[in-house]
């Protein structure tokens, strides 16, 4: 079983477009019903706007304890905010109350506590999802607004997306990954055998490229670069083909600007099948194909 | 007044906003602060290129356990959430990647046996534009899981958060690092694109402001791309569009070469201005 991971630094570069084409197309080849997909941003959880999921199963999410104070042993000591590192302990009145959404779960006011006032209460802090979709089975989650763990939310969602291609002896899991570089895409990207950066030829899409490639070098996780947009500043595409030449980073492929995507996206479809002649669909089935060759499948051709 | 620029689904344009915001109100305010919050991958100083002149390292303590000291009597692995310390055949190991720094096993153990011994999670950066905008950035190391400290820190750099106006830009998502991020400030402004995916993240985002319980307005950028159900959902949601920034081939290009909105369309100042009247007035509203 092998786990490519769709990224970028930058939001908003098409990662979401780029992997529900990768899952149409998927669904057409040698790998047809083999492969599962698993959306890893759960803060913003698009790819199921295009893959029109009906759900089989869907999970309650327990994310982090958070404390209480029992205001009726509280004795107003104090202790509990001294100790709090996240500021997430104040006085009212006579006793101390803890603000939910700044207390970060670690727990220490609750063995500082003199009275035992203060008990961890587990949090719902979501829900996650096992659906049926056009392509194949789809693993996503939605986290609720305001809440911690979403790293922990991403592995969640891809240990289930991994156990399926055990008991169903699948060759390939599809990782929509979040933006950024931190807790979420570190946990989407653990495990990956490959990932595809999502680029666009912007200042700031360069600028977090080379966050998101340090990072995946970081973890060991080979790393493929494709410019979304290509057409729209070639003098930031042409800036990109260089940097990863001199890397070694290997470029798979231009997408240039097309309302197909969008068009698609209203319609609730990856491009390459809403619009299959659309110049970004062209694009996308060559990029899939030289992806697929790097993950070297077994079967694969 | 301290005001936030956030969305759920990246890319809509948090960065143009909060920027051509800043440079407008540079103008007439006396002092303004300017906090790229989005320390996995800050992109403001790109356009308003301050001249960086403190750094400062964002450090985390992390327990070092002294084995001399130390009788493996595992309370430290019992308290820790974590799971960032484990005894392991009578020897204490510590993950720093796990720790969140909080304290606990020290405070715990019997024998005194932890000290805590900073790590560097990441670092700040401040500096002022020509403008006179007093910016600043955080930047969380490669690697590093943890934003939050980073965005805590940043937000308490000197006196910054106290200036007359204060620009938050946010991260994407609507999780942990935005919520730190929103946190304290008077207006939240939602940037989306109108499109399926800018409507549902836009959701997720509006939920946290509620949440947090901070009043805020919608800017839908690229207008005219798409369909009309952000509208409608700002509509029915009685949650106010401020600005309409409809989608024009050269304002992308301008931005793709790190120039701000009001480089590209010096029209937009007058907006912008009328933005802030409006910010104003809700701001007051709510309070």
């Amino acid at each position: 079983m092998k786990q490519l991971v769709i990224l970028s630094g930058k939001g908003g570069t098409g990662k979401t477009s780029v992997t529900s084409a990768f899952a149409h197309l998927s669904s057409l080849g040698d790998l047809a019903s083999k492969v599962v997909f698993a959306d890893a941003d759960v803060d913003a959880s698009n790819l199921e706007l295009v893959l029109s999921p009906k759900n089989t199963k869907s999970e309650d999410f327990i994310g982090g304890q958070i404390a209480l104070v029992d205001a009726d042993t509280c004795t107003g000591c104090g202790i509990c905010e001294e100790v709090c590192r996240f500021d997430a302990i104040h006085e009212d009145g006579a006793v101390y109350l803890v603000d939910p959404i700044a207390c970060d779960g670690c727990a220490a006011c609750v063995y500082q506590c003199p009275v035992d006032a203060i008990t961890m209460h587990e949090q719902n802090a979501g829900k996650w999802f096992r659906s049926d979709s056009r392509y194949g089975t789809l693993f996503h989650a939605a986290l609720r607004p305001a809440h911690e763990n979403s790293g922990k939310l991403v592995t969640l969602v891809k240990q289930q997306a991994r156990l399926l291609t055990l008991d169903e002896n699948y060759d390939f899991v599809l990782v929509d990954g979040p933006p950024g570089i931190g807790c979420p895409v570190i946990s989407a990207t653990s495990g990956a055998d490959l990932a595809l950066i999502v680029s666009e030829p912007t200042a700031a899409g360069v600028h977090d490229m080379h966050r998101v490639l340090e990072t995946t070098a970081h973890f060991d996780v080979p790393a493929l670069v494709c410019i979304n947009k290509s057409d729209v500043y070639p003098k930031g595409t042409a800036e990109i083909k260089a940097f990863c030449q001199a890397q070694d980073i290997q470029m798979v492929g231009e997408i240039p600007f097309d309302v197909s995507v969008t068009e698609a996206m209203v319609q609730g479809q990856p491009v390459t099948d809403f619009l299959p002649n659309a110049p970004s669909s062209q694009a996308l089935v060559k990029i899939w194909d030289k992806v697929i060759k790097e993950m070297q499948l077994d079967g694969v051709q | 007044m301290i005001i936030a620029i956030a969305s759920g689904k990246g890319g809509t344009g948090k960065t143009t906003i909060a920027t051509a915001l800043a440079q407008t109100l540079s103008e007439r305010e006396k002092s303004i602060s300017f906090l790229d919050c989005d320390v996995e991958a800050p992109n403001a100083h790109i356009f308003l290129k301050p001249n960086f002149t403190e750094k400062k390292d964002v450090e985390m303590l992390i327990p070092d356990v002294d084995d001399d000291l130390c009788n493996g009597c595992g309370r430290c692995a019992e308290v820790c959430q974590f799971h960032a310390i484990v005894v392991l055949g009578g020897q204490t190991l510590v993950f720093p990647e796990m720790c969140h720094g909080c304290g606990s096993c020290t405070l715990v153990c019997p024998e005194n046996a932890i000290t805590e011994i900073p790590q560097v999670l990441g670092a700040l950066k401040g500096g002022l534009t020509s403008e006179g905008i007093n910016f600043a950035h955080g930047l969380l190391n490669v690697g590093e899981p943890m934003a939050v400290p980073v965005i805590t820190k940043l937000k308490k750099w000197d006196e910054r958060i106290s200036a007359e106006v204060v620009i938050v830009d946010s991260p994407p998502g609507a999780s942990c690092p935005v919520v730190e991020s929103l946190h304290g400030s008077d207006f939240i402004i939602l940037v989306t694109e109108p499109t399926p995916f800018g409507l549902h993240d836009l959701g997720q985002a509006y939920q946290l402001t509620k949440e947090i319980n901070i009043p805020a307005g919608v800017i839908i950028n690229r207008d005219g791309v798409g369909d009309k159900k952000v509208g409608v959902y700002c509509e029915e949601n009685d949650i106010p569009v401020l600005m309409r920034i409809p989608l024009e081939r050269e304002i992308g290009q301008g931005i793709a070469q790190g120039k701000t909105l009001l480089e590209i369309r010096p029209k937009y100042k007058k907006e912008f201005l009328n933005l802030y009247t409006k910010i104003q007035e809700l701001a007051g509203d709510a309070r």
